[in-house]
């Protein structure tokens, strides 16, 4: 059947056009949740690179000048390791600066027995390897505790994890929700045209003939509705973007969406469009089936 | 001539009541035409809707163009029917469509090409006389008017069996005569054609129909015209 006239023989002005807006709203929340999940996989993602590696040595115990000369001792044992690529002592300095919220003034205090540190990067993240070195700095001075940046992170990329597969669910449900509306929407339609159905059957229309022209008109309503939504939650997530990239935070910086995340954002209208076609045409020659 | 329809002692029963047809058995011959008659409930609507596969029968033989239509599956009816043409007591055309898509219809449905479509449903419109009101949509059509765009989308694909239920009901009795004659004309281009009506003088107007009589679900054939069509003749 040629397109433009048979396009035209579902009544256009029977009322259904609030596909439309549900699918503009499915699509806004879709957009949403997914870049939400994109924004916190890549997060993850950064900050399982960032901390991987990374160890702090701290020096507790005794007085400041033992425990500085320990750090000097045991940095000079972390710079001969091979597994080590960098190691830093903390400046005496920055410590202050951490605890200057807590004491105030007192944080100034000479006497104030502030451990020493050295930040620690490794040239591999295995935990054999974290154990080698742990083990090796321990031995070089029995007031040297090794923390690894990744196991008191490891709650922080839990959550991450957590809220990506919140989300990557979310978008099934949405998908889900959708695939029904139009189930719905075509099973309507189907009961509003029932008289021209038969007509076109006694025409001699296919089931397929017959499900195409619901396919069309469904489709090009998923297509409206679909890019108003995702054009208006790209922009929301845009908008939060600029927000968190203002904050500054290393962490949060890591949400940011690449150009690869807002490419799969603006494909997902199109996915929704071919769950809706094919949701539709299983709809409606389902129901055409049971007619003779 | 070759048997398009045959039906032998068919019977067709809604759910659990009577039968509304019963023993129902003719053929009809390619090109000839028919008037089917019969009071109002003797089952002529019910009888031509198995002839254009809306209905299958409760018990019988249907053969369709040599082809058992009983058994055909599903799939194979479209094929069928657009063998057929079907002019519906209520006409049944799509509201919101034009004079000109409605009798378009059956031609897009087969596929044809725009250009030839166009071309046909000019003449089909001129040869109902409806030239001038091809963008009218059916509400605005008096119903005479929509009983001849009804006639016209039956016909324009040149079915090999025409079914017409009633079909000049609406008509003044010139426009009447004229779709009669119009029916008549098919069947010089081989097309067979069965109008259903309760109008005894239509049946003078066309000397070579034969006429079938339904009476309470029974076809009245006592000379064994309409079973035998070849041994009688």
């Amino acid at each position: 059947m040629s397109e433009n006239r048979t396009a035209r023989v579902l009544d256009e002005a029977r009322g259904l056009r609030a596909m439309v807006w549900v699918m503009a709203i499915m699509l806004f929340l879709t957009v949403l949740a997914a870049a939400l999940g994109l924004g916190t996989a890549s997060a993850g993602r950064l900050l399982d690179r960032q901390l991987a590696g990374r160890l702090t040595v701290q020096l507790v115990g005794g007085d400041a000048r033992a425990s500085d000369a320990a750090a000097t001792m045991v940095l000079a044992r972390l710079r001969r390791m091979p597994e080590v690529t960098r190691a830093v002592p903390v400046p005496r300095a920055d410590l202050v600066q951490l605890l200057r919220p807590w004491l105030g003034e007192a944080a100034d205090d000479g006497e104030l027995p502030v451990p020493a540190m050295i930040d620690v990067d490794l040239r591999d993240s295995t935990d054999a390897s974290v154990a080698r070195v742990a083990e090796r700095v321990r031995a070089a001075s029995p007031l040297a505790r090794v923390d690894r940046h990744q196991s008191w992170m490891s709650p922080v990329s839990g959550l991450m994890r957590t809220l990506t597969w919140l989300a990557a669910a979310l978008v099934a449900l949405l998908a889900l929700a959708t695939a029904i509306v139009v189930v719905l929407t075509a099973r309507a339609g189907l009961e509003a045209h029932r008289a021209t159905i038969e007509v076109m059957h006694m025409l001699g229309s296919t089931d397929i003939q017959v499900a195409r022209l619901f396919q069309r008109r469904i489709v090009r309503d998923a297509a409206l509705g679909g890019l108003v939504g995702t054009a208006a939650a790209m922009g929301m997530a845009a908008l939060v973007g600029g927000q968190l990239s203002r904050l500054g935070s290393e962490l949060l910086g890591g949400i940011l969406l690449a150009p690869l995340d807002w490419a799969l954002l603006a494909a997902l209208p199109f996915l929704f469009m071919g769950v809706a076609t094919l949701a539709a045409r299983w709809t409606v020659t389902r129901a055409l089936r049971r007619t003779l | 001539m070759a048997t398009i329809v045959q039906f032998e002692n068919v019977g067709l029963r809604y759910g659990s009541g009577a039968e509304t047809l019963s023993d129902v058995s003719f053929s009809l011959q390619s090109g000839a035409f028919y008037f089917l008659t019969g009071a109002s409930g003797a089952g002529k609507t019910s009888l031509l809707r198995l002839m254009y596969l809306a209905q299958r029968p409760s018990r019988g033989i249907i053969r369709l163009f040599g082809e058992d239509a009983v058994v055909l599956p599903r799939d194979r009816l479209p094929g069928f029917r657009r063998r057929i043409g079907v002019v519906f007591q209520d006409f049944r055309l799509v509201p919101h469509l034009s004079a000109w898509d409605n009798i378009a219809l059956p031609l897009h449905v087969a596929g044809m090409p725009l250009p030839e479509i166009n071309e046909a449903v000019r003449e089909m419109l001129a040869w109902v006389g409806l030239a001038d009101r091809a963008e009218a949509r059916p509400a605005t059509l008096s119903g005479g008017e929509q009983q001849r765009v009804a006639i016209a989308r039956a016909v324009i694909a040149r079915p090999e069996l025409l079914v017409a239920d009633e079909p000049t009901g609406n008509v003044d009795p010139e426009m009447a005569d004229r779709l009669i004659h119009l029916f008549g004309s098919l069947g010089k281009l081989g097309t067979t054609v069965v109008v259903a009506t309760h109008d005894l003088h239509l049946l003078t107007r066309l000397p070579q129909a034969q006429m079938m009589r339904l009476d309470r679900g029974r076809l009245h054939d006592p000379t064994g015209v309409l079973r035998f069509p070849t041994a009688a003749a």
